[in-house]
């Protein structure tokens, strides 16, 4: 059983679904937004995909821009609602955290990795770190069609 | 005053607090009163040297700190600063 819990709304399900398609083969990146429990647990009511803007092999890594993240955060302010994490995909790879997933991964956030086989989402998994660890520790992902 | 927007993944450290107003008349300064605010936020923010550490940027405005004057970028009453985490990763 997970320590964490994370509830994602069907709509932004179909919304990371359709960016790991769109990207394939490379890897697509976007913002995670919704309100956390006082249990930890999350609803995430909103994905917004932005841009990969990592320079070089775009297949194997994702980068958000800084000023992208920053609007990110103002976004949340203005709408009253929480960046609760990233989403991003893994073309032709599991939708297991790796080792540069763990190695660049900020406390709190939940990382939504969506595996993308031959241009098909195969599998949806969610990972947040362990508190004052270098762990990940994998999400019990719910699906929610109302929210 | 001017405000300093707190990234979700540090607000554990500010009581759940998204926005810190401060009268730092610089970015160093303000940070600093941040940082004395709320003492969890210290090691996260600055490396043993009291540099601002590397995998986080700061933003006045949407001007990187790093091609202005850096901490010594004055800061304006209705200035907003950003503490930008980096965000990335990909497969092995």
């Amino acid at each position: 059983m997970s320590k964490f819990s994370v509830y994602i709304s069907e709509e932004a399900v179909e919304t990371i679904n359709a960016d790991g398609i769109e990207a394939f083969p490379n890897e697509c990146c976007g913002f995670l937004y919704g309100t956390e429990a006082a249990d930890g647990s999350r609803q995430i009511t909103l994905a917004v995909p932005v841009s990969n803007s990592k320079e070089g092999d775009q297949r194997r890594r994702f980068e958000i821009s800084p000023l992208d993240y920053l609007r990110a955060e103002q976004f949340a302010l203005q709408n009253d609602t929480t960046l609760l994490g990233v989403y991003h995909s893994h073309p032709n790879h599991p939708a297991i955290a790796s080792e540069h997933d763990l190695a660049e991964a900020m406390p709190y956030f939940s990382y939504v990795i969506v595996s993308v086989m031959d241009g098909e989402v195969a599998d949806l998994k969610s990972w947040r770190l362990r508190d004052e660890e270098r762990e990940f520790l994998e999400e019990t992902v719910i699906v929610n069609v109302e929210v | 005053m001017a405000k300093i927007i707190i990234p979700t993944p540090l607000r554990k450290f500010t009581d759940n607090t998204s926005v810190f107003e401060t009268s730092g008349g610089t970015v160093q300064e303000a940070i600093e009163q941040l940082a004395q605010a709320h003492s969890g936020l210290e090691r996260h923010l600055f490396d043993d040297s009291r540099n601002i550490r590397s995998f986080i940027r700061v933003y006045l405005g949407e001007d990187d700190i790093n091609s202005l004057e850096k901490g010594a970028t004055t800061v304006s009453s209705n200035a907003v600063i950003s503490i930008v985490p980096a965000i990335a990763g990909g497969i092995n």
